[in-house]
């Protein structure tokens, strides 16, 4: 019987397999209130960012067509403050980087009753386990997926904005259950022991709690105090914080971004030297396209208007001082385009400069889920928002859209669509 | 009395049936429901059986290989190192791994199109990891020395307890 007994000790479905004395309610505790203040956070910034690209306005703009009262929120995305993509978004990717460690270390801290047996003792746990499978399994897909993304790693089976948007509210869903049955057992552990500060301050492990089901009941001599652990936790976080926010500040901030897919330096240098979301050769785009035989047609209700660059350029030019920010967190500091005000281009077709409607943008580019998309009218009546010729004196090189790109406040990077061919205001599908 | 009696009795049956509150149920079901409502739009596409596959793969991945892999690298630091030293290797190490592990595609060179793409060179962030694995361990290294320089002036009682507490 003992025999059977010392054997069962020995595997982990056993408790006493589990003998860290770090685990234990303060711990989990801990580590969950910085995840209830965190994943809001993402799922927040998560949501705006697919507000940001105006799903609601065109099926070119909708990744996620099947979204239902999933998009209960949508709103028409603004253009004011002029850099709120780029701090939405840059929040959402390094914090979401940042939370990794707490999220891994929130898992092993209740890792011992994901073995436990028998797994099931009442209705309510089975109802618990299921819940916790989409828990455990939505929130590391979702966190793994935007990782890959974020580093141009199309692994993942399928489109990325369906496999982030739906799997993230498969994991808030969980989550948010979770939280909330949770919340009590929370704030009781950790008043009990003098707040969470307390803890993570104390230089020795936790004392034994009677009663405490997530402690080790056999445990192992301390080898790191809470303070040790948290500054393993916390540092780790803090430094993978450092080494990704630079990207999405930029300055001589963005040489801190390590290990960040846009971080270190810039590309090439002068006018056109800062960062580039998939250049001319990459988007199937060629000089014969771009040259002198280039037009732009712009469309409406008054017929079609061709241009060419040269007679953009007899327009009135504009300038507007605006970043480029990316769906995947990176983004650049303000750049100063120049070139034909969208509303005056919908003037040409019959449209008064406040009257002018959505238009349809459509890019040369032969690759790329956004060659066509739509931008609504606030966007297009905006005084900032161009169709660029020239980006920070001197004329776009061919990566950045030569011979004309559209640049707008606020919106996501690729809704500023580069080698634009044509503009149909007024109908965008 | 009656009323107040029975209404305990049910509340009883419940509890030993249920194995919780009625509001756990409630805030389950919410929740499941929202589940399925997201989970089947999430599966409806061609390869639904891989989006499973990743799903339940990276809660089983964690729990059968990432967990096991990294106590056991912890254990056998424990058998190797004196206890006062464990946790010098130990920080400098959980945060290169982690790096690692966050960045693996971009330090491994396994994203063919990352050059392509942004025009920015592929071959520093292996480089760049080295030498922050480098910087940790050295820093880990300086702040050990530190200690025990303090240590050894406080002599034996000093400010700081034995070796053998935790940090």
């Amino acid at each position: 019987m003992t025999d059977r007994r010392a054997l069962l000790d020995r595997l982990p479905v056993s408790p006493r397999f589990w003998r860290s004395p770090l685990r234990g309610t303060w711990l989990t505790s801990v580590l969950g209130v910085v995840l209830l203040a965190g994943v809001p956070l993402l799922l927040v910034t998560g949501l705006l960012s697919y507000a940001a690209y105006n799903p609601d306005l065109s099926p070119l703009n909708d990744k996620t067509p099947d979204k239902g009262l999933l998009g209960f929120y949508l709103f028409s995305w603004p253009t004011d403050p002029h850099w709120l993509y780029r701090v939405t978004q840059g929040v959402h990717v390094a914090l979401g980087v940042a939370l990794i460690p707490v999220l891994l270390a929130k898992l092993w801290s209740v890792i011992p009753r994901f073995f436990a047996l028998p797994p099931v003792r009442s209705v309510a746990q089975a109802l618990d386990r299921l819940s916790l499978l989409f828990l455990v399994g939505g929130g590391l897909f979702t966190f793994l997926t935007g990782v890959l993304n974020v580093q141009l790693d199309y692994v993942f089976p399928g489109s990325f904005y369906r496999l982030h948007f739906y799997g993230a509210w498969v994991f808030f869903a969980a989550f948010a259950a979770h939280a909330a049955l949770k919340i009590p057992q929370t704030v009781r552990s950790l008043r009990e022991h003098g707040g969470p500060i307390a803890h993570i301050r104390s230089t020795t492990p936790p004392a034994l709690v009677p009663n405490d089901d997530l402690a080790a009941p056999d445990p192992a001599p301390p080898t790191l105090s809470r303070r040790g652990l948290t500054a393993l936790v916390g540092g780790s976080s803090l430094l993978l914080f450092l080494t990704t926010a630079g990207q999405s500040i930029g300055g001589p901030l963005r040489r801190t971004a390590l290990f960040a897919p846009h971080g270190g330096g810039d590309p090439g240098g002068g006018p056109n030297g800062f960062q580039i979301n998939k250049p001319a050769a990459l988007a199937g785009v060629t000089d014969a396209q771009t040259g002198e035989a280039w037009q732009l047609v712009v469309t409406g209700p008054q017929g079609q208007v061709r241009l060419s660059r040269q007679e953009l350029l007899a327009m009135p030019q504009h300038t507007a001082a605006l970043p480029i920010a990316c769906v995947e967190g990176w983004s650049t500091e303000d750049q100063h385009w120049r070139g034909v005000r969208l509303r005056d281009l919908a003037a040409l077709v019959g449209y008064e400069a406040e009257g002018a409607p959505d238009v349809l943008v459509e890019s040369l580019q032969l690759h790329g889920s956004f060659r066509r998309a739509a931008l609504r009218h606030n966007q297009v009546r905006d005084p900032r928002s161009l169709l660029a010729l020239q980006v920070n004196g001197a004329d776009l090189s061919p990566d950045h859209g030569y011979p004309a790109r559209v640049i707008v406040p606020a919106a996501p990077g690729v809704l500023n669509t580069k080698w634009v061919a044509r503009l149909s205001f007024g109908r965008v599908l | 009395m009656t009323n107040t009696h029975s209404a305990q009795n049910a509340g009883l049956w419940w509890r030993r049936w249920y194995g919780a509150g009625p509001g756990h149920l409630l805030l389950t079901t919410a929740s499941l429901v929202l589940v399925c409502y997201a989970g089947l739009r999430l599966l409806d596409a061609d390869e639904w059986m891989t989006v499973v596959y990743w799903v339940v793969g990276a809660a089983l991945v964690h729990d059968l290989v990432l967990v096991p892999l990294y106590a056991a690298i912890d254990r056998g630091l424990r058998a190797l190192l004196a206890p006062h030293l464990v946790n010098y290797v130990r920080w400098p190490a959980t945060a290169s791994a982690l790096l690692l592990l966050v960045w693996f595609p971009l330090i491994s060179r396994a994203v063919d199109r990352y050059e392509r793409a942004t025009l920015l060179p592929a071959d520093v962030f292996l480089v760049r990891w080295l030498l922050m694995t480098a910087a940790l361990f050295a820093l880990s290294l300086a702040v050990a020395a530190l200690r025990a320089v303090r240590r050894r002036r406080a002599g034996p009682g000093g400010v700081n307890a034995g070796p053998t507490e935790p940090r």
